[in-house]
């Protein structure tokens, strides 16, 4: 049981069905902290549903999403109420989605965005609000000049990187990531991938990353877990998973990349 | 006033009465709860939206036929809409009008509070535009509703955070947010903040009406509202370097007049009954007849 405190969160026979077709179906795994997960498959294989269900978006058709609140230990979320939930999403958790604008509010400048979630939970100085957005855009590399402008003037790349400090601003435990490079060119994608990993490893962060880019996963994921029509096909250790693939649909993933 | 008769065809304050009783049950529910905002259904009136059809409708609602009903629009009795509104009235419900705010029961508003503390016996029915405080930063009703209800205000902040990232201070000088009771997070309707201190605390009972959002919202009297603000940037109220030019005033909320195109202007109380009181009662600014003040002088 000692064992168990520690988990971070717990997923048990999570299955999501639109109506007779499967959206994702018994998926059960263990998160502990400071664990990068990463789940790869094409794409309409169920790994965004998977992360909905997970990320308290979208309630499962059946199964258990557990997380280890600071003060009761594991809890299942869809039993929490609203308010506690809700509470949950914006300061314990955070969520980076692939297109900025979706987790951005573009109308207002970047030091709001990031101070929004400060905001949300009491904070009512405005001094200090704006003294730890201007430290988190320099911790993501956005000059401190650009604070109070608008995210639409700045560039894809800028504005993934706004997003993942808006996100991380309130210290959270678990951050879900949907495609955080889709969509980026490839020297903006490293630059992206650098920071990344080098934020979860200093904060100690615990992610779950969803992506169709076995490149990604191996840069940031410790665990891999494959998907194909909504089942998991195959998990573990990220090299061993790639290195040595068992399951045929993983072989042939794996296979599928450009060589250098 | 010349239309004093009763239109006869019209039911007693233009609305039938099972329409006045869906309101009432509105705002009842709405000064149970204060600063929420109560949906109903609202009617069409004989006026565009935007005149104050919401106003209008809860007016239409509590008025007696032994009430004294004054309008405001812009702090002045004798605007469009306020002449148009009290003449609606006077025709319909065949009650007396009136410019005199201490006279008046029923005060109906666009835009300000009157300058003079209204009493117990008094109410003030507001014309609401946009009742939803959060609606610019959150588009989506079924998420605003969700927030009043959790009292998520955290975005209340992120538009008064943008406002001094912007100015330099808070710039939001009209339906500036307030939070009511220490729970709901209100939209005062468009007056300026310079009237917010005024709604905490009133003796009168306020009601609110918003027409096109058909939505309806109270404070009771004696109700804790409070200006939000950061800890840092504090509360406000407007301030003029000059005086009403008619009564002398120096505390009440001025519009600024151009007199000419060489940049003459001057200051005057928006109340225009609280300046006729007060010049009545022998106050004088400088461009009525206060000797201290010349034209030439102020050069």
């Amino acid at each position: 049981m000692s064992m168990n405190r520690e988990i971070l969160l717990r997923v048990e026979n999570l299955t999501q069905m639109y109506g007779d077709r499967i959206g994702c179906k018994d998926v059960n795994f263990d998160l502990w902290p400071g664990e990068v997960l990463g789940i790869v498959g094409e794409s309409g294989s169920g790994k965004s549903t998977l992360l909905n269900c997970i990320s308290a978006q979208l309630q499962p058709t059946s199964g258990s999403v557990s997380y280890n609140t600071r003060a009761d230990g594991l809890k299942d979320i869809y039993h929490m109420i609203e308010p506690e939930r809700r509470l949950l999403m914006r300061t314990d958790w955070a969520f980076v989605h692939q297109n900025p604008r979706d987790g951005l509010r573009m109308n207002v400048s970047a030091g709001a965005n990031v101070g929004e979630r400060l905001m949300a939970v009491g904070d009512r100085h405005y001094g200090n609000i704006r003294n730890t957005a201007e430290d988190w855009l320099s911790r993501v590399e956005i000059q401190d000049n650009r604070l109070d402008d608008l995210p639409s003037t700045f560039s894809g790349g800028m504005q993934q990187r706004l997003q993942i400090a808006r996100n991380l601003v309130t210290g959270p435990r678990l951050v879900f990531m949907d495609e955080p490079t889709g969509g980026l060119d490839v020297s903006v994608q490293a630059k992206l991938l650098d920071l990344l990993r080098s934020l979860v490893r200093n904060l100690g962060l615990s992610v779950i990353i969803v992506t169709h880019d076995l490149a990604v996963a191996r840069l940031l994921s410790h665990r891999l877990m494959v998907m194909q029509r909504g089942h998991v096909v195959e998990s573990g250790l990220t090299d061993q998973v790639l290195d040595d693939p068992q399951h045929p649909y993983t072989q042939l993933l794996v296979s599928s990349i450009l060589q250098t | 006033m010349t239309e004093q008769q009763t239109a006869d065809s019209y039911n007693f304050a233009y609305l039938d009465e099972q329409t006045k009783r869906m309101i009432r049950r509105a705002l009842l529910k709405a000064v149970a709860i204060p600063g929420y905002q109560v949906p109903f259904a609202g009617r069409e009136m004989p006026m565009p939206y935007g005149w104050g059809t919401g106003g209008v409708q809860v007016t239409a609602a509590v008025i007696g036929p032994e009430d004294t009903l004054k309008v405001i629009d812009q702090g002045s009795d004798d605007t469009t809409n306020a002449v148009s509104i009290r003449n609606f009235f006077a025709k319909t419900a065949g009650v007396p009008t009136t410019d005199k705010t201490a006279e008046a029961t029923l005060i109906q508003t666009r835009h300000r509070i009157p300058e003079k503390d209204l009493r117990e016996d008094q109410i003030l029915v507001y014309q609401v535009p946009i009742p939803e405080p959060l609606r610019f930063l959150e588009p989506r009703e079924t998420e605003t509703r969700k927030m009043h209800a959790l009292e998520e205000y955290g975005l209340m902040h992120v538009k008064l955070y943008e406002d001094i990232a912007r100015h330099g201070h808070i710039a939001t000088t009209y339906a500036y947010p307030v939070l009511v009771n220490d729970r709901y997070v209100m939209d005062p309707s468009p007056i300026p903040k310079f009237d917010n201190p005024k709604m905490n605390d009133m003796a009168a009972l306020q009601l609110f009406g918003a027409g096109r959002e058909k939505r309806i919202y109270a404070l009771p009297p004696y109700t804790k509202v409070k200006s939000l603000d950061f800890e840092d940037h504090p509360f406000v109220i407007q301030k003029w370097d000059d005086i009403c030019g008619m009564c002398g005033a120096d505390n009440t909320f001025l519009d600024e007049v151009i007199l000419d195109d060489v940049g003459s202007r001057m200051f005057v109380c928006s109340d225009s009954d609280h300046c006729n009181e007060r010049q009545a009662a022998g106050h004088r600014g400088p461009q009525n007849g206060d000797a201290s003040y010349t034209p030439e002088a102020a050069e």
